[in-house]
């Protein structure tokens, strides 16, 4: 199943990876594969953005705009009205 | 073979856990599925024994909600590992990740806090992969000389991936959202509608009664279509949910909100100002709530759902807030 805006923030920089495959390892929907020491974005669409990528980045190579995809927490931003960041709620 | 008999020097900690799942485990899965009671099925964290480890054995991460860890020690029968439980205030591994709870600062904490140094001789842990949003390997390594292997995502798993010596195939690497997977996660939002229901159960018998001037079986027929509402908003669209149109889910469940509409209009004896009403508002029930499932699921993103409560939300709070006057004005 294909969601809006998949992976529209992720970039990656191809000069600052060094291949050690973490990326690759954590993604759960097979965004990257590694080939020749290089990651690169093969399935971009199936991206959620949830940032492991990032988290396990060493090189700090991987950017993506992170967050749970839960339509509660938007809307409970709004209703507070603050502006704040969506925060789950359900565990 | 004890901990001890390998010359590490520790008696280890006291807790075993058996693989062995029994009635009382059953029985409070299912009800924490169902949302009673969720936030207090935890298992105090530390390091627990699964079988009979020794210093050589493998050290595996959970979090410490109690499901989490039955169906990790459930998949290990058979096993000896150590099993180290994080506090991640009784949430499930992913999110818990996601909040931060399960993550780099509670792992080292936790680490040097059931001094695993002196319980093991090797320095390898396997991290779920799913929390790997809230761990980062290298920092781990850096604080604690553990190096972190990323685990299946499914517990299931991990006893071909330790016979494989820690290694994962790409198929135990990938979220799936199943039909199972999706019903596994659909009585929670059934429940929440259980209150909403009942107020709108008051309310159309309180019209049935300004109408009739006495309770009658119209109030059961206008409860029908809200009943088939909630039913397919929150069971019918999970489960069809790959099959129904469009990506954004307010209109997946708008469409299988009109299908519900259109035969209750077909089939119940309803006037065209109330049936109009009564279509706008179960659409805008079947919608709202396939909208609130974004959350449940394992592919959607923010800025998706942003997009979706920006552009959803409106059309239907109109739906419903028109829906109410028809459906008034039809009944009186």
């Amino acid at each position: 199943m294909r969601y809006l805006l998949s992976g529209h923030s992720l970039a990656l920089d191809p000069d600052l990876c060094n291949g050690c495959g973490r990326c690759e390892e954590v993604c759960p929907h097979g965004v990257f594969s590694v080939t020749d020491r290089k990651a690169a974005i093969v399935d971009r669409e199936a991206c959620m953005e949830c940032g492991a990528c990032r988290m396990n980045c060493a090189l700090n190579a991987i950017a993506v705009s992170s967050g749970v995809g839960c339509a509660a927490a938007v809307i409970g931003v709004l209703r507070r009205g603050d502006g704040g960041a969506e925060a789950c709620s359900c565990g | 073979m004890g901990p001890g008999s390998c010359g590490c020097g520790h008696a280890g900690p006291p807790q075993t856990l058996g693989a062995k799942i029994g009635w009382r485990d059953v029985l409070g899965g299912w009800k924490v599925r169902w949302g009673f009671g969720r936030a207090q099925y935890t298992v105090a964290p530390g390091l627990y024994r699964v079988g009979a480890p020794d210093c050589g054995s493998p050290v595996l991460v959970t979090a410490n909600y109690k499901l989490t860890v039955d169906s990790v020690r459930r998949s290990l029968v058979g096993l000896s590992v150590w099993l180290l439980v994080m506090d991640t205030k009784g949430v499930n591994v992913w999110c818990a990740a996601g909040k931060g709870t399960f993550g780099t600062e509670e792992l080292v904490r936790r680490i040097q806090a059931v001094n695993l140094r002196e319980v093991v001789k090797h320095r390898e842990l396997v991290v779920p992969q799913l929390g790997a949003t809230g761990v980062a390997a290298h920092d781990v390594k850096r604080a604690t000389g553990f190096s972190v292997h990323y685990g299946p995502v499914r517990a299931c798993d991990l006893s071909a991936y330790l016979a494989a010596g820690m290694k994962a195939t790409s198929a135990m690497r990938r979220v799936t959202f199943g039909w199972k997977e999706r019903l596994a996660v659909a009585p929670v939002e059934l429940v929440a509608a259980v209150g909403p229901l009942l107020a709108i159960a008051t309310f159309v018998a309180a019209l049935d009664v300004f109408r009739h001037h006495r309770l009658t079986a119209d109030a059961l027929t206008g409860m029908v279509p809200f009943l088939a509402a909630v039913l397919t908003g929150g069971l019918v669209v999970p489960w069809l949910l790959p099959w129904l149109p469009f990506r954004a889910f307010a209109l997946k469940g708008a469409v299988a909100g009109a299908l519900v509409a259109a035969a209750m209009l077909w089939w119940l004896p309803v006037g065209a100002v109330e049936g109009t009403g009564a279509a706008l508002l179960v659409m805008a029930i079947t919608s709202y709530m396939a909208m609130t499932f974004t959350g449940s699921t394992t592919f959607t993103t923010l800025a998706g759902v942003r997009a979706e409560v920006r552009w959803g939300l409106p059309p239907i709070l109109i739906a419903a807030g028109a829906g109410v006057i028809l459906r008034v004005a039809g009944a009186l």
